[in-house]
């Protein structure tokens, strides 16, 4: 499935997710990761630890719906893959972040950006790791 | 008012990764398909957010502390170990099945698509199962991440 290239919007994108990880440290002094925000949003250690992840959850559910008031649509969610697919992936990464200590948003741009030796290595193997299973996928097996 | 803020960060959190297409994973998948289909539009992604981050902190962690208090909790292992690298394989294997990361998925779900909720909801089981083989509170992976 062909995609178009979208360098602007992917730059703009990624700047506002920038903006906001120097701002959750600025305002809140966390690590804007998604794996753990949501770990701690499952298990908080205090009511107000609870509180701050539910409240930046709920801003980025609304992200799209902001995105649609701008624009007039939803962004595109286009899914190539079976919904077997996407558990089986759902679950090596909630299994995965687990044991790594986070993901694409906390290491690849939270901890690259303090220069972190853990997450320069952490981000350089899952990309090698997504790289290897999409080509085994895609031109190996040919799902 | 704190709240408010939080929400608003969040919210931009959510707009940036909308518009980027880390949400969309037909675009992450085929960032990663070189031999294939490829679109380089995540580069882009990474990129803004790593200048704006790296910049950003810079000038943030120069500040005494951060507004809402008392101080930045910020992971302090600088050590290589086992569980990170292999926990990085399983994860980038199962980012390159499904094509959602947690950081695109979370925000997805507003758009209210089955297969994010379908996402999420298994990603869910997948950290319990991992804090499950880890035997660890979660604590322990918050203030790690």
């Amino acid at each position: 499935m062909e995609t178009v290239f979208t360098p602007w919007q992917s730059l703009g994108g990624g700047a506002l997710i920038g903006i906001a990880s120097v701002m959750l440290m600025g305002f809140a002094g966390r690590i804007m990761g998604a794996t753990g925000i949501l770990a701690g949003f499952m298990q908080p250690a205090s009511k107000e630890d609870w509180a701050w992840r539910a409240a930046v959850l709920a801003g980025m559910v609304s992200g799209p719906l902001a995105v649609m008031l701008f624009t007039g649509q939803m962004p595109a969610v286009e899914v190539p893959v079976t919904p077997v697919m996407i558990v089986v992936g759902a679950l090596l990464v909630g299994v995965g972040v687990t044991f790594s200590s986070g993901c694409t948003s906390g290491h690849g741009v939270c901890g690259m950006a303090r220069l972190s030796p853990r997450s320069i290595a952490a981000t350089a193997t899952f990309m090698l790791a997504t790289t290897v299973t999409v080509f085994v996928l895609r031109h190996v097996i040919g799902a | 008012m704190k709240f408010v803020v939080l929400y608003l960060i969040g919210l931009v959190f959510g707009i940036g990764i909308s518009i980027s297409g880390m949400a969309n994973p037909a675009k992450v998948i085929n960032f990663f398909d070189f031999a294939g289909t490829w679109d380089p539009s995540l580069a882009f992604v990474m990129g803004g957010a790593l200048v704006v981050t790296f910049f950003g902190y810079k000038y943030v962690l120069k500040r005494p502390g951060p507004v809402f208090g008392p101080g930045f909790v910020l992971p302090t292992r600088r050590d290589l170990d086992g569980q990170l690298i292999g926990g990085s394989v399983v994860f980038g294997i199962g980012w390159g099945i499904a094509g959602f990361c947690p950081g695109g998925a979370l925000p997805a779900l507003g758009t209210g698509q089955g297969s994010v909720i379908l996402f999420v909801g298994a990603m869910v089981v997948g950290i319990i199962a991992g804090l499950w083989l880890k035997n660890l509170p979660l604590r322990r992976l918050q203030s790690n991440s």
